[in-house]
């Protein structure tokens, strides 16, 4: 059993930031990360000397890594959080080994997920998302090469193919799902407040263009025998060895929505569940909180500002801090946080996701569930996705509707003809990461005795 | 596909077959430097898989690690001489 | 506005079953249910088709039972039918594993007490007579024996519930998802009220509400006190057959997957949560049965709550105050459908219940 003041969960911005904050006012840290490194998505392998696009973001994640390697913050690499019981009480596995942390307060800095872009054959070996990309680019130095297409819409589309083709990568082409609404120009005015945001977009979109085929349809259907061999874009047909898809990121939300008594409320905006937070990123559940893009998605920078702020709040209740201290420290946090949201409202209006695709194609990955099957629960009264995964089976696979989660939910609000709101998201139960039974069972009381015995 | 900008610094065993890596990328971006992307078939059809979201969240890439079955290739990081199969 | 046959309050494996049951004999059925987190049993069912350990002391009990194992190879296969797959019925009968010797006298204790009361065919089986059953399976050092019953078995609770549901549109039953009914009127027939301000009207009405059924059975003048019994769940993923014959607490799918159970926390907590320290005592125990478990990946956990009766016996009854409106509640809904589709379904339609359900009159709990 470790005990520690403050354990954060997840090494991305968010994360990082509320280590070196807490440390800051002298509480003890532990930050558990998944990865082999930290970083998260977005600082993963980032260089100080980083060249290129991304290259800002790039530089400011290895300046976060290097005060976290100051700050004195304990760092468990590969470490991943199972379960967490009323305490807050975090379980943890790492190295096969089950390990307990007592925490003052616990925050979760989970980041987001790539909100999948299920279109006809996207199973297929050869298909990913351009996040995974990225991932293979920034952490293996993998570069697109031969016949790579990409599909879907977003900023990270741009940004990847900008960053792939200036490390030496093909792009075989693009194609653009995104359609330009009155209802994203409205909000328009509101992103050029912060202007720096939408330009970098623009550049990066217009290096590509220079040097990449852009097809706009939303008509693409991948084949092929046992892995992918070809893309059908507006009926034409390319030969085609990896696909890309993208269709913006989703708040991971899947260990707060294990915690019994942890609301949360449907972003209509940005189409997604999100914890209910205060602006201090406190859940309804004493103790933990939430920070960065697993409480609602606003990128990076605004990720960095909210492990900082809840992080202050976290030392505040452990009493490291005053009150008023607190709010002095946040004022300027909050007011920069809000300026970095200011695109958020263009962005998600303009990249509204895409529509679910016909009967034949599957939505759940590892229970091989089509969107028609879905459809027929509709018709059997099937109001969310809990009763929809007893009775299809969709979500109960080992991703635990990890990626088919928004899919669901998205085709049932369809269906029902009902604002997403109205459809309950899965629910998730601990242990949210699969490990043997070998290793639960290590916890058992008689377990326990019987090692205790075993020793004395 | 894709290729790699720096050079392999090992070896890993894929099935019987010997393929580069570097040690510390993961499992998964090795085998898809080697032009490897299909590493699995699913349980309910048979239908052919592989590395789909390479953030440990999709489990498509489960693969046999040193006789340890379901690892994320994803999230495994290569070690020189190590032995993999589907 | 239009009325139905029989209104059923509770789309759960006891509602539809009885709601299918109704329907399939030419009723206008309309189902009430829950919404999408309803506190549903059948998603926490281990879906076990189960004789042993039960009735002990209770002899109408064991007989409803055995009379349920009896007809449920016929509901089976209407089922799969409906639901569109193999919904995982197997009837080879079930264990109850002994680990250590303490374990072992006990259970030879029951099953003398159970031959006692007519249940012939249960038996105690050794190690050795478990390894001869079962020669592929590799039981760990611990176990010393099981009881066997040839006739129990197991299924997928929750293609039983998808299975019923179909039926029930098959049938033409009205399915009405979504909200509470917050009062039953009586006039020349039932008006059932919702939350949502609509309203059903049926001729009959059947309470048949899990753990709403309290709070619904006193508005047709019946009092049945239930009480919520936690059960927690693991499933593993998709592993080789390892166990042939379904064992209390631990059963392999059609599928592949083992699924490991189940707690009977009776803390009066009236959520399905998960806690580690009993997913791990679990574990524990599974490992102990079957040592190669330790290295399966637990895929999933989940809790639900049985609707539990002081006796944990059903209680169905007719109410005397409001003729034509009926309350079922029981913990074993998934080997008791093929009893609640057919016979109770039948009394219902009729007006008057079965003989063989007299014995389960709430009324016992008032004495």
């Amino acid at each position: 059993m470790t005990k520690v003041d403050i354990l954060i969960v997840g090494a991305g911005p968010a994360g990082m930031s509320a280590a070196i904050e807490a440390r800051r006012h002298g509480a003890s840290v532990l930050l558990l990360d998944e990865n082999a490194a930290p970083g998260g998505q977005v600082h993963r392998a980032a260089k100080p000397d980083a060249v290129g696009p991304g290259a800002a973001q790039s530089r400011e994640g290895a300046a976060l890594m290097a005060a976290l390697r100051a700050s004195g913050a304990g760092l468990h690499s590969g470490a991943v959080l199972w379960a967490i019981e009323p305490g807050p009480r975090a379980f943890v596995l790492q190295d096969h080994a089950v390990h307990e942390v007592d925490a003052g307060r616990v925050i979760l800095a989970s980041g987001a997920t790539e909100r999948a872009l299920p279109i006809p054959g996207w199973t297929l070996p050869g298909v990913m998302g351009v996040g995974a990309a990225q991932i293979l680019l920034k952490s293996a130095g993998l570069r697109p090469r031969g016949r790579v297409w990409i599909a879907g819409q977003g900023p990270l589309i741009w940004l990847y193919a900008a960053q792939a083709l200036a490390r030496g990568g093909e792009i075989a082409g693009i194609v653009d799902m995104s359609r330009i609404t009155p209802h994203a120009l409205l909000r328009l005015p509101r992103a050029l407040t912060a202007p720096g945001y939408l330009l970098r977009g623009l550049a990066w979109m217009r290096a590509v263009r220079q040097r990449v085929p852009v097809f706009r349809t939303r008509d693409v259907v991948v084949e092929g025998d046992g892995r992918l061999e070809r893309i059908h874009v507006g009926g034409q047909i390319h030969t085609a060895d990896t696909l890309l898809l993208h269709d913006g990121v989703v708040p991971n939300t899947q260990v707060t929505r294990a915690i019994q008594g942890c609301e949360h409320r449907w972003n209509a905006a940005q189409r997604a569940w999100e914890p209910v937070l205060d602006d201090w990123g406190n859940t309804l559940i004493p103790g933990i909180l939430v920070a960065g893009d697993g409480g609602g998605i606003g990128g990076a920078a605004a990720a960095s500002l909210s492990g900082r702020i809840a992080a202050l709040e976290a030392v505040r209740a452990l009493g490291h801090l005053g009150g008023a201290q607190r709010d002095a420290l946040a004022a300027p946090l909050m007011r920069r946080r809000r300026a970095e949201l200011a695109p958020r409202g263009f962005l998600d209006a303009l990249f509204v996701p895409l529509p679910m695709p016909v009967d034949e194609v599957t939505l759940c990955r590892c229970e091989e569930v089509t969107a028609g099957s879905v459809r027929a629960a509709a018709g059997l009264g099937c109001l969310g996705t809990n009763q929809l995964k007893a009775f299809t089976r969709a979500g109960m696979g080992l991703c635990q509707g990890r990626i088919c989660g928004p899919l669901l939910h998205a085709t049932l609000a369809e269906a029902r003809g009902v604002p997403g709101g109205d459809v309950d998201p899965l629910r998730t139960r601990f242990p949210t990461k699969p490990l043997s039974l070998g290793e639960l069972a290590t916890l058992a009381p008689s377990a326990s005795a019987a090692s205790a015995s075993g020793k004395g | 596909m894709f290729e790699r900008v720096e050079p392999p610094d090992c070896t890993i065993t894929w099935q019987d077959r010997e393929i580069p890596a570097r040690a510390g990328e993961s499992l998964a971006a090795a085998l898809l430097a080697a032009g490897i992307n299909r590493v699995r078939v699913t349980g309910m059809s048979g239908a052919p898989r592989g590395p789909f979201c390479m953030m440990g969240v999709c489990f498509d890439c489960l693969v046999t690690v040193e006789g340890e079955g379901a690892r994320q290739a994803c999230m495994v990081p290569v070690v020189a001489g190590m032995r993999a199969s589907p | 506005m239009e009325i139905f046959d029989i209104a059923i309050l509770g789309g759960g494996m006891l509602g539809s079953a009885i709601g299918w049951g109704c329907a399939s004999r030419g009723a206008h059925v309309a189902v009430l249910d829950g919404g999408d987190v309803a506190l549903r049993a059948a998603r926490g069912n281990f879906g076990l088709i189960w004789s042993q350990s039960k009735g002990d002391g209770a002899p109408s009990y064991a007989g409803w039972t055995r009379d349920a194992l009896a007809a449920w190879p016929a509901l089976a296969e209407t089922l799969s039918g409906f639901a569109g797959r193999d919904i995982g019925y197997r009837a080879q009968g079930g264990l109850v594993f002994c680990l250590g010797e303490e374990e072992l006298e006990a259970r030879r204790a029951f099953v003398n007490r159970m031959h006692n009361q007519g249940a012939s065919d249960l038996r105690l089986l050794s190690r050795a007579a478990l390894l001869d059953l079962m020669p592929s399976c590799k039981l760990g050092p611990d176990v010393l024996g099981a009881s066997f019953q040839p006739q129990d078995g197991h299924i997928n609770p929750l293609m039983v519930l998808r299975g019923f549901h179909a039926g029930l549109a098959a049938a033409g039953a009205a399915h009405l998802p979504g909200a509470d009914v917050v009062q039953i009127e009586r006039d020349a027939h039932f008006k059932i009220h919702r939350a949502d301000g609509t309203a059903v009207q049926a001729t009959k009405l059947v309470v048949a509400a899990g753990l709403g059924t309290q709070r619904l059975a006193t508005m047709i003048g019946l009092d049945v006190p239930v009480r919520p019994v936690r059960g927690q769940n693991i499933v593993t993923e998709r592993l080789p057959p390892m166990l042939p014959l379904p064992a209390s607490a631990l059963r392999q799918t059609i599928d592949g997957t083992v699924q490991i159970g189940i707690t009977n926390e009776d803390d009066g907590d009236p959520e399905p949560r998960t806690r580690v320290m009993n997913l791990s005592t679990m574990a524990a125990r599974a490992v102990r049965i079957l040592p190669s478990l330790a290295q399966a990946h637990s895929l999933r956990s989940w809790g639900a709550l049985r609707p539990m009766t002081p006796d944990k016996l059903p209680a169905y009854a007719q109410s005397d105050t409001h003729p034509g409106a009926f309350v079922a509640v029981c913990h074993s809904a998934v080997t008791l459908a093929a009893q609640h589709a057919g016979p109770l379904a039948e009394g219902i339609l009729a007006g008057r219940l079965p003989d063989a359900v007299a014995a389960f009159h709430p009324r016992r709990f008032h004495v």
